[in-house]
């Protein structure tokens, strides 16, 4: 099966139904992405497909063939992705950090789509849980990227 | 952990917010003064351990700490492990002050097990709020040290008297001959020099990096998934293990009926019995969470032997009920005055019985543990831990092997709120180092979510029974309060049966209000379920079951609650400052109801409390809308003495006032028939950004003994929230979670 991850095409060998999640963590050692719980409920494995914010832990590796997968590992290298971490950086977000990889990638996806997002916009899209209740911070953050 | 901390029983007696009684026995005697192998440690570490003395003094040896980089920057052993607390940023910051290098040129990992990093009390723990108050002038001395030394080194190098030498970040001045020396380039020369007996400390007032808002050395690795966690470990070779475990603790694998059928699933390496459940190796975790899934095992019940095993009858709601039922004044832990008396004799007697469920750490980061068997029979492990000695000595047992033959690497931890202590049966590792003996290779073992919310150690459960007498004029004269339940620390540290464990109490005990007679007594009732430390221990619930009753006191007394706490702190100038400080945060106190601009609703409700050596006010504003609670604003003012980080304090007072939140409102650990019901967030809610309301804290610098951070924020929480609630449903409210309340009828 070939994959586009951020813009490379990777082969891989896997059982079709596998979550995208695994194959970016343990067959292409791209650990960025986070598991959490396997079950979309907490958004720690957050990855964008064709720019549609995705929880890769449910989603089967076959159903993103074909697609663009962008994953935090290349976040940076986007435009609208940059602006999201340099306003991440900037607020302080993270406390632990482990669901932040996932909050920055529902962060890019929703500027993608909605470059000048309402507080409802965001209070719809940034709905990835984050244990160390850094909530307030990530709303200021999409905010200020907005803004960027 | 909790406010007295459980290391060492001469340590036990500690008293809050007082110096600790440093103990030169720690609480690992077989490890201390052991040599670390040097494995995988870098050559220089490995030469000055290895030259260690025999005594050593914790935090006194510079170069087990630091190590000044060509290029000037410094890598910085931290003996405290960051789990999103900022403590790698707070360490910098201190050691950077004095050693005079910005904070931003640090580079920070959490040490491996060794001497120097027993800065706990004579152990190594990162917890109870402890790492910056206990550590703070020992990392102090240990900056100012090491610029000592790189001072002698450049008046060496330059031919001139250090007298005539000054610093400036990252460098050495000699200002007479306009002459400077970078760090890096003397580094070597300065290791190699002997420690300074004295060494002057920076003046408070000329402090550029500690009390400033500095921003966090890991935000932008954080940001872009570049942070390392113990699940991103890997290393050559490794094959990943998933687990099955018995679904009550103490059950073992019998036969497995389709145990041939599982081996030949994709990827699958083998199948293994464990104790207390089976296991599978894979070529990918997802092929072996997948095979064990699989497993047909018939469990056997737990054996009567078998250390705590789970009663297939037990459910929480009984075990609650029996809490309730259980009568007597229990162990007096504290007592002051007469509130027998004073009670008999008292114009008005309250009496409430209060409770609150188990909780689950819910942490997000899914425990796992990496194990290899290394060649020299030394093994290698990379896990989650708030302790590495502790872990280290216990995974040498289990291994059967000398405690120096432990290697253990610390990583980022993802969230921990007292998740990552030693609890035998919720601690993958030993289940990695036999599975890696088993295959031959090392082992990436993780848990599961649903696994994780099966065996984690649980904030346990407790009631309380008050009675508060009041005088003529409605003020508290009396106040009784019997904890019923267990607390953690007497499971893990040793109960005196005599003697009442302080987590169990701690937050009904230890508070400031000047009531004249009272008693806080304590029934011991095993637990049988597995408990453990949760963020802000025993804080967490006892401070809201003493709050609310607080609240309780002041209805029946027909006073205003805040202005009851007011005039009760009549004589603590401190605490009364800080409730002022609150309320003008929040722009005055009202209790309400009143009617926000947005139509809506509210009340107000106040509380505080004394955790972890530091000094809070909350204040939280609530509406009801169709039944449902939201919480609009909360209002923290601490007082922690002195302080390191304003920003980092900020973002932990937003944390504290989350987890606090979701506890009020969401989360309670359900059993039946000695199963907890939910075994993932859909069945566990915790809180999410919907529900998360503004935070507003105010940062008071009472100049008194450092306190804590990461766990003050939270126990005010609860109670101010049910206290607010209170005055909408008009019904006072003593369990937890709220969201158990039916308050359809109560109009938003
Ligand atoms: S790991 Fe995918 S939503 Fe939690
Ligand atoms: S920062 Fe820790 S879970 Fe979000």
């Amino acid at each position: 099966m070939e994959l586009t991850i951020n813009g490379t095409k990777h082969q891989v060998d896997i059982e079709p139904d596998t979550p995208l999640l695994w194959v970016l963590r343990d067959e292409l050692g791209m650990t960025g992405t986070k598991y959490g719980c396997g079950l979309a409920q907490c958004g720690a494995c957050t990855v964008l497909v064709d720019g549609q914010s995705t929880r890769s832990c449910v989603t089967p590796v076959e159903s993103v063939a074909g697609t663009e997968i962008m994953t935090i590992e290349a976040v940076a290298d986007d435009p609208i992705g940059q602006k999201v971490v340099e306003a991440w950086v900037s607020n302080q977000v993270a406390q632990c950090g482990y669901c932040q990889s996932g909050q920055v990638m529902a962060a890019t996806a929703l500027l993608k789509q909605t470059p000048k997002p309402s507080d409802d916009d965001i209070a719809g899209a940034m709905v990835n849980l984050c244990r160390c209740g850094t909530y307030n911070a990530i709303a200021a953050a999409v905010r200020d990227a907005a803004q960027a | 952990m909790n406010d007295m901390r459980p290391i060492a029983p001469e340590v036990l007696a500690s008293e809050n917010g007082k110096p600790f009684k440093v103990s030169r026995r720690g609480f690992l005697g077989a490890s201390l003064g052991a040599l670390v192998l040097g494995v995988t440690l870098p050559a220089s570490l490995t030469r000055a351990l290895a030259a260690a003395p025999a005594a050593i003094t914790p935090g006194s040896r510079v170069a087990a700490f630091l190590e000044i980089r060509p290029d000037s920057t410094v890598l910085f052993r931290s003996a405290f492990i960051e789990g999103g607390q900022g403590i790698f940023t707070a360490m910098a910051q201190i050691v950077g002050e004095e050693l005079d290098v910005d904070p931003a040129n640090f580079v920070v990992e959490g040490a491996p097990p060794g001497p120097d990093y027993l800065l706990t009390g004579g152990g190594r723990f990162t917890g109870g709020s402890m790492s910056v108050r206990m550590s703070y002038d020992t990392m102090r001395k240990l900056g100012a040290s090491a610029r000592h030394m790189l001072l002698q080194a450049a008046a060496a190098k330059l031919g001139v008297p250090v007298s005539e030498l000054s610093t400036e970040p990252g460098k050495v001045i000699h200002a007479a001959s306009s002459r400077t020396v970078p760090y890096g380039e003397i580094a070597d020369d300065a290791a190699a020099l002997p420690l300074p007996a004295e060494v002057p400390l920076r003046d408070r007032a000329n402090f550029r990096w500690i009390g400033k808002p500095f921003a966090r050395l890991d935000a932008r690795d954080k940001s872009t998934g570049k942070a390392k966690y113990s699940i991103d470990q890997k290393i050559d070779g490794m094959l990943y293990a998933a687990v099955q475990h018995s679904p009550r603790l103490g059950g073992e694998p019998g036969a497995m009926q389709n145990e041939g059928e599982v081996r030949g699933m994709p990827g699958v390496h083998s199948v293994h019995r464990l104790p207390g459940a089976v296991a599978v190796v894979a070529n990918s975790w997802w092929r072996a969470r997948r095979a064990v899934e699989a497993l047909q095992v018939n469990w056997t019940e737990a054996a009567s032997t078998a250390s705590h095993p789970m009663p297939a009858d037990f459910s929480s709601a009984a075990h609650m009920a029996k809490l309730k039922a259980a009568s007597g004044d229990g162990v007096a832990f504290e007592t002051e005055g007469d509130a027998v008396g004073a009670l008999a004799g008292a114009a008005r007697v309250v009496e409430a019985v209060y409770d609150a469920p188990y909780l689950v750490h819910g942490q997000l980061e899914p425990p796992s543990a990496l194990a290899r068997w290394n060649e020299d029979g030394s093994l290698e492990l990379w896990l989650p831990n708030q302790a590495p000695e502790m872990f280290q000595a216990d995974a040498a047992k289990f291994a059967g092997i000398a405690p120096e033959k432990v290697i253990i690497h610390s990583p980022m931890l993802g969230g921990f709120f007292g998740r990552h202590f030693l609890y035998q049966t919720a601690n993958p590792y030993p289940q990695a180092i036999q599975l890696a003996k088993a295959v031959g290779r090392p082992i990436k073992l993780l848990w599961s979510r649903e696994e994780e919310f099966l065996r984690d150690a649980l904030r346990p459960m407790a009631a309380v029974r008050f009675r508060g007498g009041l005088d003529a004029k409605g003020m508290p004269v009396a106040l009784s309060a019997v904890a019923v339940g267990e607390g953690p620390t007497g499971r893990w540290f040793g109960r005196q049966p005599d003697k009442v464990d302080s987590s169990a109490v701690e937050g009904i005990a230890g508070k400031v209000y000047a009531i004249p007679n009272r008693r806080v007594g304590q029934i011991h009732v095993d637990d049988p379920a597995i408990i453990g430390f949760w963020r802000s221990v025993g804080h967490s619930m006892n401070d809201f079951f003493y709050e609310t009753f607080l609240d309780e006191l002041a209805d029946a007394g027909q006073q205003d609650p805040y202005e009851l706490r007011h005039r009760l702190l009549a004589g603590s100038p401190r605490h009364r400052t800080l409730l002022e400080a609150v309320a003008d945060l929040a722009g005055g106190w009202k209790r309400g109801p009143f009617v926000a601009e947005d139509g809506t609703r509210r009340a107000r409700g106040v509380a505080m409390a004394s955790p972890f050596g530091s000094e809070v006010a909350t204040i939280a504003e609530v509406s009801l809308r169709d039944g449902d609670i939201a919480v609009h604003d909360v209002w923290v003012a601490i007082d922690p003495g002195s302080i390191v980080n304003p920003a980092i304090i900020e973002a932990q007072m937003n944390s504290a006032v989350a987890l606090g939140l979701s506890s009020a409102l969401l989360e309670e650990v359900v059993y039946v028939d000695g199963m907890p019901q939910a075994r993932n967030y859909d069945g566990y809610q915790i809180l999410t950004p919907d529900r998360m309301p503004r935070v507003h804290v105010r940062i008071v610098e009472s100049g008194a003994p450092m306190g804590g951070i990461g766990e003050p924020g939270l126990p005010g929480v609860p109670p101010a929230v049910a206290n607010a609630l209170s005055v909408l449903a008009g019904k006072r409210i003593r369990s937890l979670p709220l969201s158990k309340l039916d308050l359809k009828e109560v109009d938003g």
